[in-house]
């Protein structure tokens, strides 16, 4: 193969609010049987990558746990492989990874020892599907130094929190911001770059001696007249879920048909394999336009939402247009509308929650009875 | 190698002709079994959660879907350096070959995989059987009792015992007497068909008995051991067993994992059963779907109602559909407006929209009366059925049929249609 995965997973969000009290966003479950970093391992998979790093930081043990075995993506082979790399400490440094640039160059040996020519750095928290090599293959063809990949985003979409980007008739990226408070572009910078593995170890000890830690601040933008860097459009489905807000949406897409469809399609995005039985309807049990994982069962209405792995749902309990994240227990007579709640809460009997304006993320710890 | 204590034999070559066309493409272990499982998940999980790492499959009868599931035990942990899951086919020899002609020569023909794990303990499974089980449990009242055999046995009821293989046990369970099949039971301990061997009594016996045509171990070495006066012993077992010989008990089996609190309870945590699946995706349940006392698999999609059914991974079931105490398998596609009523429908089947199955009048099967009983509907594996046609209880369909296939769009109660496969 001709190109080494890098999966930066680290980051935080305070957009996520309390969801990200729990993990890091790359383990966010999404679309009721995924973690969001599935669908960026499985397109390294999917597109032949043999090395994979996922770069760790933020409250990584959800995400470590996810990722104790490669073999659920089919990594873990004699050749090549999925490595975490969390920070450490070394010798001649006991630091954080500072930014995106320097978690790379923290691990700047495993990026020498590598023999790849060239290097696809995508983000954990996309949902989205993508062949790289045809990424590549756009890369060599344009003699591109670095080829980002950017999506059209609709007019009236809020951009203020991606990098965006202005292209020239060539495609060549001519203006790139990030996070603009106002912009006159709606091309969106998806966070997944190619550029040459030599390439990209020269910038990164650059930008260590100077000082700098950020790859779009202190690579992408500052390069962007000295070296051609690229954009590569893609028009198929992409979301990232970094707030609340877009997390909800994302998850609330797998409701479509289109959506569904297209990622059951090959190739198929793959996760850890949890071996639980199939979802079960008792009595009393009214579903409609809802996504149920298996390890449920349901008692009960539920109505536009989305149940991810082993929900217990009581009887006579209303959910609505919510999301209730893996293993929750839901007592008898609850009523939730607009919420997500979040994994392994208990909620007691006889309550009510609702997201009046707006998404409600509720946390519960109740001990939990025999069921 | 390292020395295994105990290994375990799974014999999973059987046809399961009692399946009639479930079995035609598939050895029975490897028929689905409750919305997401195949039957071989069973004593497979078993295994592994009883701390048994060394597992040879024996294989024969239309091998293909059993050889793809298993591969190299990765679900269920079996894929180890040293030990896990070997497919054991028969083999061609420089002097004979043969087909496994019984259950114990199948085990006799395997000699050199046992003799390379040099067990203490060799555990005797059947891959037809759902249950949980601790076989380390078994092994252990083997050990405490200084057993050559022991055969687990269950009580049944005593008017249905002379249908299986009854022991006669002393007060400490060592085993007086063995029946097969007795007319005038005298004991109502069944056997399981799971048998621990002390490793040298195995050698002995399949070594004295190689020449026995078809031999057996409930016919010939059992009665073997026994003769010669070694020490059996009847390991009682008194939870959930079923065997899904026949299509009225699969269709049972399959129906009880349903019940508010099933007596085979798969959501336990602990003794979990692993499977291959091949969907991970959620199921989709449409604004006009009705899914009530029902287990649903994976990546299904159900735009119809659904009752008191068990429904495989991956189906497609349209609307205006009613589906009502049925075993819908895997990938199946489910038209518009259909009324499926008491029917199995093995995996990737296409049923046209508008059709009716297992309705009107029963009537005995043409085919098969001892088969094709319980007033099922039973449609092999991936067959096709046209629109709009009738087809009554009793029937069996095999293959792709045309509507020219169904007189007046009607297969009447007991008919069939077998268009492909060596069924019955």
């Amino acid at each position: 193969m001709k190109a080494l995965g890098i999966i930066l997973a680290g980051g935080n969000s305070n957009r996520m609010r309390e969801l990200t009290t729990r993990r890091a966003i790359a383990a966010m479950p999404i679309g009721g049987s995924f973690r969001c970093i599935d669908f960026a391992l499985s397109n390294m998979a999917n597109s032949h990558i043999q090395t994979v790093a996922v770069l760790t930081q933020y409250n990584a043990r959800s995400l470590h746990e996810h990722l104790n075995s490669s073999k659920w993506w089919n990594f873990g082979r004699k050749q090549g492989g999925l490595y975490t790399f969390t920070p450490t400490v070394t010798p001649d440094n006991s630091w954080w990874y500072q930014g995106t640039a320097d978690a790379m160059y923290q691990n700047i040996e495993f990026l020498r020892r590598c023999h790849e020519p060239y290097v696809i750095i995508a983000s954990g928290d996309c949902v989205y599907k993508l062949d790289y090599n045809k990424v590549l293959d756009y890369h060599i063809e344009k003699k591109a130094d670095i080829t980002v990949v950017c999506k059209d985003m609709p007019a009236e979409a809020d951009v203020s929190r991606f990098g965006v980007v202005k292209m020239n008739e060539d495609s060549r990226i001519i203006e790139f911001e990030e996070k603009p408070m106002f912009s006159r572009s709606n091309t969106i910078s998806t966070g997944i770059y190619i550029l040459r593995r030599r390439q990209l170890i020269e910038m990164l000890e650059r930008c260590h001696e100077e000082g700098r830690s950020d790859f779009v601040n202190d690579i992408l933008i500052r390069y962007k007249n000295m070296k051609q860097i690229y954009g590569y459009k893609i028009d198929t489905y992409w979301s990232n879920i970094a707030s609340v807000q877009s997390y909800y949406d994302t998850n609330m897409a797998f409701l479509r048909p289109e959506v569904r469809k297209y990622f059951r399609e090959d190739p198929k995005i793959c996760s850890k394999i949890d071996d639980l039985p199939p979802a079960k309807y008792n009595v009393g049990s009214d579903v409609k336009n809802s996504l149920v994982a298996s390890g449920c069962i349901i008692n009960s209405k539920v109505e536009n939402s989305i149940l991810f792995k082993k929900v217990f749902v009581g009887k006579n309990c209303v959910i609505k247009n919510s999301i209730i994240l893996n293993d929750v227990y839901i007592g008898d007579n609850t009523h939730i509308e607009n919420c997500i709640v979040e994994s392994r809460g208990t909620l007691k009997a006889n309550t009510y929650y609702s997201g009046d304006d707006g998404i409600r993320v509720v946390l519960e710890h109740n001990e939990r009875y025999a069921i | 190698m390292i020395k295994k204590e105990m290994i375990a034999m799974l014999l999973a070559g059987g046809q399961g002709s009692r399946l009639g066309v479930l079995t035609s493409g598939v050895a029975k272990p490897a028929v689905a079994f409750g919305g997401k499982y195949r039957i071989i998940d069973f004593p497979l999980s078993n295994c592994i959660n009883s701390g048994i790492d060394t597992v040879g499959v024996l294989t024969q009868y239309q091998p293909l879907r059993l050889n793809k599931h298993i591969g190299i035990g990765m679900p269920w942990d079996l894929d180890k350096n040293n030990g896990g899951v070997t497919v054991l086919p028969p083999y061609e020899r420089s002097d004979n070959s043969e087909w496994y002609s019984g259950t114990a020569n199948a085990i006799y023909q395997n000699m050199r995989f046992m003799e390379s794990y040099n067990p203490e303990y060799v555990l005797i499974l059947s891959g037809d059987h759902i249950y949980k089980m601790d076989y380390e449990v078994m092994l252990d009242f083997h050990k405490a009792n200084h057993a050559d055999v022991t055969i687990a046995a269950m009580p049944v009821p005593m008017e249905e015992a002379s249908r299986f293989g009854i022991v006669i046990t002393d007060e400490n369970k060592r085993i007086q007497e063995f029946e097969e099949k007795p007319e005038h039971p005298r004991s109502n301990l069944a056997s399981m068909g799971i048998y621990i061997f002390s490793w040298k009594a195995l050698k002995e016996a399949l070594v004295a008995m190689k020449d026995q045509s078809n031999c057996d171990f409930g016919k010939h070495i059992i009665p073997y051991c026994h003769e010669k006066g070694e020490r059996l012993f009847a390991y009682e077992y008194n939870s959930y067993w079923k065997d899904v010989g026949t299509l009225g008990s699969y269709w049972e089996a399959n129906m009880e994992l349903i019940d508010l609190i099933p007596e085979f309870n798969l959501y336990e945590e602990y003794w979990k059963i692993y499977t291959k699946s091949d969907s991970i995706e959620p199921q989709y349940l449409s604004a006009e779907s009705v899914v009530e006392k029902s287990i649903i698999g994976d990546g299904s999609e159900i735009y119809g109602e659904v009752h008191s059914s068990v429904i495989g991974a991956g189906v497609t079931i349209g609307k205006g559909t009613v589906v009502r105490n049925s075993i819908i398998m895997q990938d199946c596609e489910i038209g518009d407006n259909c009324v499926i009523d008491k029917s199995i429908i093995a995996e990737k089947c296409i049923v046209g929209s508008g059709t009716q199955l297992g309705v009107g009048e029963e009537a005995p099967s043409k085919l098969s009366e001892k088969i094709y009983a319980f007033g099922l509907a039973t449609v092999g594996e991936d067959s096709k059925i046209p629109a709009n046609v009738r087809i009554g209880k009793n029937t069996a369909i095999s293959g792709i049929t045309e509507p020219a296939d169904y007189p007046n769009g009607e297969l009447k109660s007991g008919e069939y249609i077998i268009k492909a496969g060596d069924s019955e």
